[in-house]
């Protein structure tokens, strides 16, 4: 799967986008969002900790509970501030 | 930008669109005189979806004639265009308020991210919760 970052997540991780294989037993977003935490902490601890974390997967708002393949694209980004 | 009111004034069909209703929003100094400028960033791909999607329910909502949005992403100046809407209908009440409508959810649901760029530093803009509030008056009523 792809992975995408925005705004200040993006300059807390260093990258825009990365390529990961889902990880096994990961079948929602909010899985998906435990499993970075947990196997990343160094790099995810700051995110999560930078408030609410929204999620898109291929281009869409999702939510907790969406569920996850291997070809989708995941974005996480903060509330959006355009306008 | 410049022209987007011309062209949008362009598409109104003689004799049934009787408003065109525009606003432009600029980047404004929220820091006390220290702002530079704003720094645009967006979701390509997504951010275009969204305001796709923004349009429709607006055209859905009001019996319009068109609709044009535009937002500009990169480095922005204080005192520049940032963004803009128009909406073409028969009658001016339905444009303001589709305006007005499309303007609340694009603070909201589109995704661009402002960071600022001061004399003293950089930062990123949190979001509003009046944001919030105004966008879910449309949705109350």
């Amino acid at each position: 799967m792809q992975l995408k970052y925005f705004a200040r997540y993006r300059e807390m991780l260093g990258c825009g986008e990365e390529q990961m294989e889902l990880p096994t037993g990961v079948t929602t977003v909010s899985e998906l969002l435990a499993w970075l935490q947990q196997s990343q902490p160094e790099r995810f601890d700051q995110v999560f900790a930078a408030g609410s974390v929204l999620t898109a997967v291929n281009e869409e708002m999702a939510k907790a509970d969406t569920p996850l393949s291997d070809n989708d694209t995941v974005a996480l980004f903060p509330p959006v501030t355009g306008g | 930008m410049e022209d987007a009111s011309a062209e949008l004034k362009s598409r109104a069909v003689p004799g049934a669109d009787g408003a065109l209703v525009t606003f432009t929003g600029l980047v404004r100094d929220n820091a006390a005189g220290n702002l530079q400028s704003l720094e645009l960033e967006h979701y390509p791909g997504m951010t275009e979806k969204s305001l796709q999607r923004i349009a429709n329910d607006a055209l859905t909502r009001w019996t319009l004639g068109g609709i044009s949005i535009i937002h500009r992403v990169g480095s922005l100046p204080v005192g520049s265009r940032i963004v803009f809407c128009g909406v073409l209908s028969a009658h001016r009440q339905a444009a303001f308020d589709a305006c007005n409508y499309v303007m609340d959810h694009l603070k909201t649901d589109a995704p661009f991210w402002k960071k600022e760029i001061r004399s003293d530093g950089a930062e990123w803009v949190e979001k509003r919760v009046a944001d919030d509030q105004a966008r879910d008056r449309w949705e109350a009523g």
